[in-house]
């Protein structure tokens, strides 16, 4: 891939938001925070946040488990814990989709070809 | 918790800002994520989490009631991996 990925952060958020309302940069800086805030602590209190056409967040609950120390091969216990799943919504999935298929050139790499089918 | 709910949440704790500004606020952020990751770009929020792009390369799939095969073509798929931040939160030591 010669393509850099570029990332954006709260600040290019911000900026939409300015874009968006007018208002001062640094007041839409606060409102992007206060969001990503109540977000938070809806998610601390164990709530799920659905949020139509982008997706929904949710808090699993993970029991316990024997894992393994992946060097030493050594069984370590997993403790229950909480995990943060995110499901993307239809709408975001069409969205990249319909997005990314224009600019893929499909470049394939070296083994990209389409290998025949064995029997299939 | 829907996005009305967060707006309303939001609403009700800044009496300085009208209900109707706290949904363009949200959905300028939501919106915003959403276009960069359409054009294949990450986002990258401390605290929170980061959203990315997986691709999916095409692949010979099966219909797992007939056994026919069908080409399932290459896919883009968001990703999201909590921040640390948060995951700490969500599981307060003792």
């Amino acid at each position: 891939m010669t393509e850099i990925i570029s990332t954006i952060t709260r600040a290019d958020l911000a900026e939409a938001v300015y874009n968006e309302l007018g208002l001062s940069r640094n007041e839409c800086a606060n409102y992007v925070e206060m969001v990503l805030n109540e977000v938070i602590s809806a998610l601390e209190r164990g709530e799920s946040v659905k949020l139509s056409s982008f997706g929904s967040f949710s808090v699993r609950q993970k029991g316990r488990r024997v894992g393994r120390n992946p060097k030493t091969g050594e069984e370590v216990p997993i403790l229950p814990r909480k995990v943060l799943v995110f499901r993307a919504s239809h709408v975001l999935k069409a969205k990249i989709n319909r997005g990314l298929a224009k600019t893929a050139g499909k470049p394939v790499g070296a083994s990209g070809t389409p290998v025949a089918g064995d029997g299939a | 918790m829907t996005k009305s709910e967060l707006i309303q949440r939001i609403a009700d704790a800044h009496v300085d800002l009208y209900q109707r500004d706290v949904e363009k606020i949200v959905g300028a952020i939501f919106d915003e994520i959403a276009r960069a990751l359409a054009q294949g770009q990450r986002v990258e929020l401390r605290g929170f989490g980061a959203f990315s792009v997986k691709q999916r390369a095409a692949r010979v799939g099966r219909n797992p009631r007939t056994g026919d095969s069908v080409d399932v073509s290459e896919k883009f798929i968001p990703f999201f991996k909590t921040g640390k931040e948060l995951r700490e939160k969500l599981n307060p030591k003792g």
